[in-house]
């Protein structure tokens, strides 16, 4: 018996019900109601696109271990996660190969240039799709026209790759058809209930925290509201809180992609910060180039720039130690910031 | 009743076969003596006793054989009668070696006379220190810091609250729950010595909600001294952390580096105030503890077993390790230590030992992936995984300004880390290179 007892150093319980692939498995669990959701507007191109950028993600991270004689980290899952957001930030008229180039400019040239999981200093995704759309604005800018249906066979006929102005430019749009996402757009960022949905179970499952998003859909429902001085009416076509808030890629940002640990600071001041902050350059993205579709994900990755700055000035002072002048004075330049 | 206050951070770690739930309603149990015991010299903070007995000495139960040098010592006393087989290194829970008398018992179980204390609650501070000192009392939580120095209070320094820790916060251990269900008279009786001598106004007895048997108890068992107040706390480990407790019952925060006393309060646990009851009205030393043998065990149980004792006497006492057995920790699973042996001796700051099927601390480490669980899980609020990184880089000036030194190594972040990182490893490995090397310069200085 005696030779069989293991030692290491305390603590010798460790919260089980955790781990780095638990959390990966939920953010892929709240994401698929969405797949779902634009598949079914979408139709079989969706399913291929999302299919063909987890594939290459996996495929990327995998090569990328195997060439530098690393173990390989394809089951954390955070691969797919890549992938599938990534999914998320195309149109369904992209060619498969545009996937698949931006599933390795995510994996490899985003994340493990940098060492991997937990040392990009950019949302993968997210700056994917900016690459992506700088070299090939033409096919990133195609929005198809949601067809719901299609894939079982009851969409309207004569419906294939039409493409139209997205809800940031077009104010036709119902609030109905805004909220289940029967509107052109990014596959995985015009159906906003399944991504509330799924950003709830996240915060519920205290994946993410509800600071992010919170903050960041707060603040810009605000800033809407005072420029255009309505909450929500069917005349006021885009100009009002409301479909502002519920248009481009604002909610699948707020919940999906500000959220990422990584990219995102650490604290909970740092957090609220990071969420006001999105919304600020969403905002001021918005306002000047109106309908411009990138407004989101620049707000974001300009944000997870500035994440090693707001963490600095909102690191946790320790229990029983007083405050410094110094950090007083820091802390109000990160605010600033 | 003041208000209780939340301690920032904190977490709720799972038991698994043989927790708290299991032992909590065992009695305590005598366990018979062993025929031999080692009894190290050093089961305190501080440098060792000096050894008073020889091979072939004989000594009685209660006779000192270990003196106190320096200020941080306390002394160590035969636990057995019988004879002195040996004084010779052996090999404690935390893999040092330390001097020990090893004494053969003779199972007669013969007492040195008792030295009573004409009313000790009219002691002089100085006179309840050297007592103290003398008997042995240590923090029996298990920081087994030395009591006489605690209570030792230096004029000008005011103290107006007493509190008695008896949150018992670690997982697995009922000892302290054991203790205040059937010696809270005695705890209470200790307590009012200490208040009486150091002229304490309040004292107030903390115990996690969890036990509320406990907490009945004791509030009858004080219910005749106005100044004594008992608060059931919210069941958060680690609400039994001594600047934890202090601040959710008093709402102070002692200092980084500070001590407890700095902000007016005196802590003890509840085994400590026992000790000090037995010291002064029965005169008789430390000598034995409660010891909760849980976990993976056929027989889970509440020990009262004389110092001494080897580890393997409690398990056979308890019928054995069952089979799935992986793990042997010494004293509780989030703070105590993983042995490999069992003839290693139960100290004063042995408050279990636990069997474990898991070997979650064995996990492979992944990478770090910034969630900010082990920040909000820190009851010191540090960052743990920042001073981890430097930790990894030799960066030991960067830890110290991350305010390293005040980690309580209470191993929340570790707990709480999805990446399964040994984080309160790597701030405990801070914290002694940063120790040695301010020892260092101030030897250097020293030296100039």
């Amino acid at each position: 018996m005696q030779s069989k007892l293991a030692v290491s150093s305390s603590p010798f319980l460790r919260n089980t019900a955790v781990s780095t692939r638990d959390l990966m498995l939920d953010v892929i669990l709240a994401l698929l109601p969405t797949v779902v959701a634009s598949v079914w507007f979408f139709g079989a191109p969706a399913l291929a696109l999302i299919l063909v950028s987890v594939f290459f993600a996996v495929l990327a991270e995998w090569v990328y271990k195997k060439l530098l004689h690393e173990k390989s980290t394809i089951s954390d899952l955070s691969a797919v996660v890549t992938g599938l957001l990534l999914a998320f930030n195309l149109p369904a008229s992209a060619p498969w190969w545009m996937a698949a180039i931006g599933s390795v400019i995510a994996i490899v040239l985003v994340k493990q240039l940098f060492g991997g999981i937990g040392q990009n200093f950019m949302n993968p995704a997210l700056a994917a799709r900016t690459i992506l759309m700088l070299s090939w604005t033409g096919l990133m800018a195609a929005n198809a026209m949601p067809n719901g249906g299609q894939i079982l066979g009851l969409g309207k006929e004569a419906a294939d790759v039409v493409t139209s102005a997205t809800p940031l430019v077009n104010g036709n749009y119902t609030l109905w058809q805004l909220m289940i996402g029967d509107v052109p757009g990014m596959l995985g960022e015009t159906c906003k209930l399944t991504l509330i949905l799924g950003g709830v179970y996240l915060i519920l499952r205290q994946v993410i925290d509800w600071r992010v998003p919170v903050s960041f859909m707060a603040t810009a429902f605000v800033l809407f509201w005072i420029q255009t001085g309505t909450i929500y009416s069917v005349q006021s076509g885009t100009d009002n809180a409301v479909y502002q808030l519920f248009s481009g890629g604002l909610i699948l940002g707020a919940f999906f992609m500000a959220t990422d640990y990584v990219t995102c600071p650490v604290t909970r001041r740092g957090r609220v910060i990071m969420g006001v902050g999105c919304a600020l350059l969403l905002f001021v993205i918005r306002f000047y180039n109106n309908g411009y579709p990138e407004g989101c994900s620049f707000a974001i990755l300009f944000m997870n720039i500035l994440t090693p700055l707001i963490d600095k000035f909102t690191a946790p002072r320790s229990f029983g130690v007083s405050k410094p002048a110094a950090q007083k004075s820091g802390r109000k330049g990160g605010a600033k910031a | 009743m003041s208000t209780v206050h939340k301690f920032p951070g904190g977490i709720h770690p799972q038991e698994g076969k043989g927790g708290k739930a299991v032992t909590a309603g065992l009695a305590m149990v005598k366990v018979p003596q062993p025929s031999r015991v080692t009894i190290p010299l050093q089961q305190h903070m501080g440098a060792p006793c000096k050894p008073l007995v020889e091979k072939d000495d004989v000594v009685k139960v209660g006779q000192m054989i270990g003196e106190p040098v320096g200020a941080m010592s306390a002394a160590v006393h035969a636990s057995v009668s019988g004879k002195v087989v040996g004084c010779e290194p052996c090999i404690l829970a935390n893999g040092t070696q330390c001097l020990s008398v090893i004494i053969d018992n003779d199972f007669q179980d013969e007492w040195v006379p008792a030295t009573r204390v004409e009313a000790p609650e009219s002691m002089s501070v100085q006179e309840l220190s050297d007592m103290v000192r003398r008997m042995g009392i240590v923090g029996m939580g298990g920081a087994t810091f030395p009591t006489a120095v605690k209570l030792n209070i230096p004029a000008g320094k005011p103290v107006d609250t007493l509190i008695l820790n008896g949150a018992e916060c670690e997982p697995y251990l009922s000892a302290d729950h054991r203790l205040m269900l059937e010696k809270s008279e005695a705890i209470v009786s200790g307590a009012r010595v200490i208040q009486k001598v150091l002229g304490i106004k309040t004292v107030q007895i903390g115990i996690e909600d969890n036990k509320p048997d406990a907490v009945q108890a004791m509030s009858k068992a004080c219910a005749a001294y106005p100044e004594f107040s008992v608060t059931a706390l919210k069941t958060q480990y680690p609400q039994g952390g001594e600047k934890q407790l202090v601040y959710a019952l008093t709402g102070r925060k002692v200092k980084m580096g500070g001590l407890p006393l700095d902000q007016g309060v005196v802590v003890c646990n509840v085994g400590t105030c026992y000790a000090v009851h037995v010291a002064a009205y029965e005169g008789r030393p430390v000598v034995e503890r409660v010891v909760t043998v849980g976990g993976c065990v056929k027989n889970p149980a509440n020990y009262l077993v004389r110092i001494g004792t080897p580890v393997e006497w409690l398990l056979n006492a308890s019928e054995g390790l069952l089979p799935e057995t992986r793990m042997l920790i010494y004293g509780g699973p989030m703070m105590g230590m993983a042995i490999s042996r069992t003839d290693i001796p139960v100290t004063k700051g042995c408050s279990g030992i636990v069997a474990l099927e898991r070997t979650d601390a064995l996990q492979e480490e992944g990478p770090c992936i910034r969630c900010g669980r082990c920040i909000q899980a820190c009851p010191m609020q540090l960052a743990p995984a920042s001073i981890d990184r430097f930790m990894r880089r030799d960066m030991y000036e960067a830890a110290e300004k991350l305010n390293v030194m005040n980690c309580i190594e209470c191993g929340c972040c570790a707990w709480s880390c999805p990446a399964k990182r040994n984080l309160t490893q790597s701030c405990r490995v801070c914290k002694r290179i940063i120790t040695q090397r301010r020892r260092e310069q101030a030897a250097k200085k020293g030296a100039n």
